[in-house]
């Protein structure tokens, strides 16, 4: 029997799609058990599966046997707006459950880079926060628990449903930004906020040493942006680099912010932005990132951001920066290869900053790696790690490159 | 013994090493003679996770007291494990900054403590737990290897071994140095005490706040038993005795407008929700005795009888009025004095029960309330502990909520940092009830025929 025939039999016909362009079968488990039994059978067959949310970002490229999508798994088995909490199945695209969200009044404070259908399963598993980040910390902070399937077709749960949980150890945080490699995330607990009542955004364009320092007095200021994001001319389509601020929460707290904001803006003036602009804006920013075929994130000291956006200019050429400064997160976008990346990693690591790729094609992917530049000690943890959850190696992700 | 009365062992040997060069030489020793070992920091936890059996060493770390460098400009600190929360606290603020998480034993528990059980406090609601506040570690295995994890601006080398490490209770090596992030001190507080005839409302008012969208700094209740504890002791806060619950909800932030109008919008949501009245702290002192009547409150309770469990259970915000009821049956039903002061803005209840350890069948009750109470959370959709952890006390809940394949997940995990399950042996993970699972190294973890979900160990 083919492989087709194996997964038709074991799974029906309706689970399996159309092939993509490079013929890899593409299978689509309706259920997080049927997601267990094929890698079940995977891992005894000694099938090499590549995972996929809805396939807007990583190029189906990874070399494998099966495509396994979880397109299907898109299920809210619950919303529960008083206890500010979700449950949501993995292959829910953000747009969907944000809107489900919403006419419930409540709010995932969250805003990846990428396109409105991008699923849930993948954005936790890349761990792709967005400028969002500045205000309501990274994805893992966003998560309860998660159940996930590993490379064995075990189904694990970790966390649960409520607002704090010790019970155990914390398997969530290993599945967040483990693009996949420790299993495949089917169901997710979600962390809410209620809709914030004032939501805005300014703008403020110039140098970019004169936007960081603003953005230093802004926080100097004690004002409490949703997001402070520094945005390179070319990503935001203007002549110069742009500062965005985005005030989001209670009408008081949003108005004592913008009376703030004038004060802290170094005699620059930031314009307001009407709601379908401000809407449009971020909608760019997200979006930007897939024009270009490398992106990755970099994690610095808000102190050192300068720094460090200056040896990126240096090293690979700025025009496609995004950088929440406070929080210590860069992300670039653009065309390189496998040399310079290797450098600038190891150059970043030299300063403790991690580079972490977040989408390139598989010849440059599978030679860089999601990961790398560990410390001594680290990589002995993160390999017995993914033996741990998957012993067979059935799924291809390029967590350190070869 | 630690903070939780009901259990009590006697290590074979106590250690106090001085320094991390003498941390690092003992516990290699220990790794060549295959002994298993305990770390320790100030014995404040309430789960028995500090607790060293025959054959283990305790390892007490509470010398280890550094502060090694405050970082104003990238607002972090590097400490070593045994210093102590609220000293770390005074040290951040001349820079203007704080430590946020604030378990209300700050002022004895260590870093170290901290990390290794994720623990949370009032103040945890706005700022997040532990878990929120460590960016990167140095970690010291069982075998006495050195490894670092985390940056300092929090982004991982890969996966996030940080977060797998907080809360691992001591399971996976020793925190030997510890980078914590420190956030701005807010510049304006507001404190308010809000009181209520019936428990009901008082849940009701925590749920009306929180649906505002507003996020109070800390948002906790407190019952009339344990009301009365606080003002029979010399904590006493001026909280009203003849009140069903209070409510201690503090707004804080980095604008004062924006504090004094949110506190508005607060207290009359408090009224409209049924309070009685609501105070509001008038000055700094008054604030200060406010939140000792709540800090100390454990204290305050532990007069009321030779011992008291502090029990720790987590439910969904909405179902906190029901769940209080069903623990105020239980406690009627055994005969017991149970009295409940928590973080109600996250569910994060603490029924404590007074009682004296040395009557077997008052501790035996005791023991069958405890398990009472944790299956009504568990029934009501929450979980067994939500900052005390698992130790030995939970072990035998933790197939209430884990099945098999997840139990014998984390035993697995346990084993990729420590083999040969050296370090705090015998905890967290009830190992009969685990399924099978292939180590990394291919030896095999658990037993086979594991407990089906659902049955109690
Ligand atoms: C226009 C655009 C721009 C983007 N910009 C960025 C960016 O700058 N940085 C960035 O990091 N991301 C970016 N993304 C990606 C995005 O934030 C998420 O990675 C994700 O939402 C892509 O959605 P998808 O469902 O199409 O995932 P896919 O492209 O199908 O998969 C993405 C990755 O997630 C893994 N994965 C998917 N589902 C699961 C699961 N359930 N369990 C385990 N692993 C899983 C896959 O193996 C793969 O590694 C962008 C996406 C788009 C479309
Ligand atoms: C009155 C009172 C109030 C409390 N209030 C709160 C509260 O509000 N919130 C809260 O979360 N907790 C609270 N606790 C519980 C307790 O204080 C916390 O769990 C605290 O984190 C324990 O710190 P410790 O230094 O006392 O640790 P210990 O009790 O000594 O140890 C606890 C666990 O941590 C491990 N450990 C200690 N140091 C290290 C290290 N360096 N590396 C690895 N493992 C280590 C030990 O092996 C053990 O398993 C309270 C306790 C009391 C007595």
């Amino acid at each position: 029997m083919t492989i087709l025939e194996k997964v038709t039999a074991l799974l029906g016909e309706g689970a399996v799609l159309e092939a993509g362009t490079d013929r890899v079968p593409r299978v689509a488990p309706g259920s997080p058990d049927a997601v267990a039994l094929l890698l079940g059978t995977a891992h005894q067959e000694g099938w090499r599966v590549r995972i996929e949310g809805a396939g807007t970002w990583l190029q189906s490229d990874a070399p494998a046997d099966l495509a396994l999508t979880t397109r299907r798994l898109d299920r809210i088995p619950a919303i529960e707006p008083s206890d500010l909490t979700a449950t949501a199945e993995a292959g829910i695209g953000l747009d969907q459950l944000r809107q489900q969200l919403a006419d419930r009044g409540a709010w995932l404070a969250i805003d990846p880079p990428g396109l409105a259908g991008r699923t849930l399963g993948s954005v936790v598993s890349t761990a792709t926060a967005g400028p969002l980040r500045h205000g309501f910390g990274p994805i893992k902070d966003h998560l309860l628990g998660v159940t996930f399937v590993t490379g064995d077709g075990r189904m694990v749960q970790s966390g649960g449903r409520v607002m704090k949980n010790v019970a155990g150890y914390d398997l969530t945080r290993l599945q967040a930004g483990g693009f996949g490699a420790f299993g495949v995330i089917v169901l997710v607990h979600l962390r809410l906020r209620t809709l914030p009542r004032a939501d805005v955004t300014y703008v403020l364009e110039g140098a970019r040493e004169d936007l960081t320092q603003v953005g230093e007095d802004i926080a100097a200021a004690g004002l409490t942006p949703a997001a402070l994001e520094l945005v390179s001319p070319a990503l935001a389509r203007r002549e110069r680099w742009v500062l965005a601020v985005r005030l989001a929460g209670s009408p008081a707290l949003v108005a004592a912010d913008e009376a703030g904001l004038g004060a802290a803006s170094g005699g620059g003036r930031f314009s307001p932005l009407r709601a379908e602009e401000a809407h449009a804006f971020w909608m760019r920013l997200a979006e930007g990132f897939s024009v270009r075929p490398v992106t990755f994130r970099i994690g610095g000291v808000p102190a050192a951001s300068d720094e460090l956006l200056d040896l990126l200019q240096h090293q690979l050429g700025d025009e496609w920066i995004s950088a929440s400064p406070a929080a210590g997160a860069i992300r670039w976008t653009g065309d390189t290869n496998i040399d310079r990346l290797q450098r600038l990693r190891r150059t970043l690591a030299g300063l403790e900053v991690p580079l972490t790729l977040e989408r390139a094609p598989w010849p440059l992917r599978g030679a860089v790696g999601h990961f790398g530049a560990y410390r001594e000690g680290v990589g002995p943890l993160v390999a017995g790690l993914r033996r741990t959850f998957d012993p067979g190696g059935a799924l291809v992700v390029a967590t350190e490159g070869s | 013994m630690d903070g939780l009365p009901t259990h009590r062992l006697i290590p074979d040997l106590v250690v106090l090493p001085g320094t991390r060069e003498e941390l690092v030489a003992v516990v290699r020793l220990l790794a060549a003679l295959g002994v298993s070992f305990v770390p320790r920091g100030a014995g404040t936890g309430l789960s028995g996770g500090a607790l060293a059996a025959e054959g283990s060493v305790l390892l007490v770390l509470t010398r280890l007291n550094r502060i090694v460098r405050i970082d104003r400009d990238s607002r972090l600190a590097v400490v070593e494990p045994g210093v102590v929360n609220a000293k770390l606290g005074a040290a951040a603020r001349p820079a203007g900054l704080q430590y946020a998480p604030d378990p209300s034993s700050q002022s004895a528990c260590t870093i170290g403590g901290n990390v290794a059980e994720n623990a949370g406090g009032p103040h945890c609601l706005k700022y997040g737990v532990t878990a929120n506040h460590i960016l990167a570690l140095e970690v010291l295995l069982a075998d006495g290897s050195l490894v670092e994890i985390g940056s300092p601006s929090g982004e991982s080398w890969g996966p996030d071994l940080v977060g797998v490490f907080v809360g691992s209770e001591g399971n996976f090596g020793i925190a030997t140095r510890i980078t914590v992030r420190l956030t701005p001190l807010p510049r304006a507080v507001r404190t308010l005490l809000a009181d209520f005839t019936g428990l009901r409302t008082a849940g009701e008012a925590v749920s009306a706040i929180i649906a505002t969208g507003i996020v109070p700094a800390a948002l906790e209740m407190m019952d009339q038993s344990c009301i009365n504890a606080v003002e029979d002791s010399v904590y006493a806060a001026g909280y009203p005795r003849d009140a069903a619950a209070v409510l201690l909800v503090e707004i804080d932030g980095r604008n004062s407008d924006a504090v004094v109008a949110e506190t508005d919008v607060v207290t009359d949501l408090l009224r409209q929700s049924g309070a009685r009245s609501v105070r509001s702290a008038a000055t700094e002192a008054e604030r200060e005795r406010l939140w000792q009547g709540r800090k100390k409150a454990f204290g305050a309770m532990g007069r009321l009888s030779r011992d008291l469990v502090v029990q720790d259970a987590v439910v969904p915000r909405s179902v906190l009025p029901q769940v209080l009821e069903t623990i105020a049956a239980i406690a009627t039903h055994y005969g017991l004095v149970v009295s409940n002061v928590f973080h109600a803005g996250d569910g994060n209840l603490h029924p404590n029960i007074s009682f004296d350890a040395t009557d077997p069948v008052l501790k035996n009750k005791v023991e069958a309330a405890s398990a009472e109470i944790m299956q009504a959370c568990i029934a009501a959709g929450g979980t067994i502990t939500g900052e005390h952890g698992v130790g030995i006390d939970k072990m035998r809940y933790m197939p209430l909520i884990f099945d098999a394949e997840s139990l014998g997940a984390m035993q697995a995990v346990r084993r990729v940092f420590d083999p040969d399950e050296r370090v705090n042996p015998g905890k967290v993970v009830p190992v009969h009830a685990c399924r099978e699972w292939t180590h990394a190294r291919g030896d095999r973890v658990g037993s086979r025929g594991a407990a089906p979900r659902g049955e109690a160990a």
